[in-house]
């Protein structure tokens, strides 16, 4: 399974940019984690722009969420909510409305802190700015508080506890997905599908 | 139609449903004001001794805006994607023309019983030779009961959408060969 992982974080020592990493270090075997890093490069939405010839960057993160079969989203947490930069991506990435690459995509969302809470209150709202796009979101929650504590010096996640939850979060996600195909709810229907 | 001298409450042998003059549809109070409505152009349904089965594709469901059709397929409400189809089966009993039919509904992979009433009319010989029977049909379901709880809140704090959703089967059946 090919996982997306995106920092909602610009910082060059990110928390969440490290949680994403780390993401790819305890995900079950047999999976990959890429890591889409041209969030700075994502320019203020604009629908003037938003036509064939869409912005590169904004090109790159819709073909990787496309190529992917889940996204993994850690966010910070600003005045209580999304990163602005983040939600702007998530706005570019979302259209066209009807037909864009997160309708459908499962999506979990993770986030880290420097304070006590891990980003409870952002991973809520990117969790209700997530369905209202149409992505599938994946009920799965790591909040990583006091995040100075967690990692080391050059970003490693250190903490046992935190190490084990990511994992089983992860471990839950790619179970999740891979059992929920089309395919299982059709073998329900008492009829063979219209022509 | 005046059909009272042609009716009768359970038809039998095979009839299947012609859907080209046939509609499903489903109603739903929005805002507090209006009822909005869409329908299924994909579907099936079958009449074998007297059980109605019939099952329609989420991802047929048409309205006026393609955006929201979008959101009708998504995981806020169909989730069209893992649960493609909606279904029903039950027996057909009734008196005369009047019907009711005693099954049950799944609709985004959890069953319910739900009891469908209306009208059986026919049979009749169409122009081209065959037998017909139509069903008119009706229910109420609560769509919170099969996991559907999206709603946008209103001012007085009420939701825009209403849980009540009426669906409806107006079926022009087909003697099988």
């Amino acid at each position: 399974m090919r996982i997306l992982g995106i920092s909602g974080s610009l910082r060059r020592d990110s928390h969440n940019t490290s949680l994403v990493r780390a993401a790819a270090e305890l995900l079950p075997s047999g999976n990959e984690l890429v890591l889409w890093d041209e969030l700075r490069a994502v320019p203020p939405y604009d629908q003037d722009l938003d036509d064939e010839s869409a912005p590169t960057a904004v090109a790159s993160l819709r073909a990787a969420v496309a190529d992917a079969d889940v996204v993994l989203i850690s966010t910070p947490e600003y005045n209580s909510s999304v990163p602005g930069a983040l939600k702007n991506a998530l706005d570019w990435a979302s259209r066209p409305h009807a037909t864009h690459v997160f309708r459908n995509k499962p999506v979990a969302v993770i986030g880290a802190s420097a304070g006590a809470f891990g980003a409870v209150w952002a991973q809520a709202e990117l969790r209700k700015v997530l369905a209202a796009m149409g992505a599938r979101v994946a009920d799965v929650e790591v909040a990583v508080g006091h995040a100075g504590e967690k990692f080391a010096d050059d970003g490693a996640l250190v903490d046992e506890g935190v190490r084990e939850q990511l994992r089983e979060a992860l471990a839950a996600l790619v179970a999740e997905t891979a059992r929920a195909t089309p395919q299982v709810q059709a073998a329900a229907s008492p009829l063979p599908a219209a022509a | 139609m005046s059909t009272t001298e042609q009716t009768v409450a359970s038809p039998t042998g095979t009839w299947q449903v012609d859907t080209v003059h046939s509609a499903v549809e489903f109603e739903v109070p929005y805002m507090g004001v209006a009822t909005f409505s869409g329908s299924v152009k994909q579907f099936e349904a079958t009449l074998a001794d007297g059980e109605l089965s019939g099952s329609a594709e989420i991802a047929s469901i048409v309205t006026k805006d393609e955006n929201l059709q979008a959101h009708l397929l998504s995981p806020e409400f169909f989730d069209a994607e893992r649960y493609p189809r909606v279904s029903f089966r039950g027996p057909v009993r009734g008196n005369g023309s009047e019907i009711e039919v005693d099954g049950e509904i799944t609709i985004k992979g959890i069953s319910r019983p739900a009891t469908l009433t209306g009208t059986v009319t026919g049979p009749v010989t169409d122009p081209y030779g065959n037998e017909r029977y139509g069903l008119s049909l009706r229910t109420t379901i609560d769509r919170t009961e099969f996991g559907i709880t999206w709603n946008a809140p209103m001012p007085d704090g009420s939701g825009a959408l209403a849980d009540a959703v009426t669906l409806k089967a107006d079926l022009s059946l087909v003697k099988a060969a």
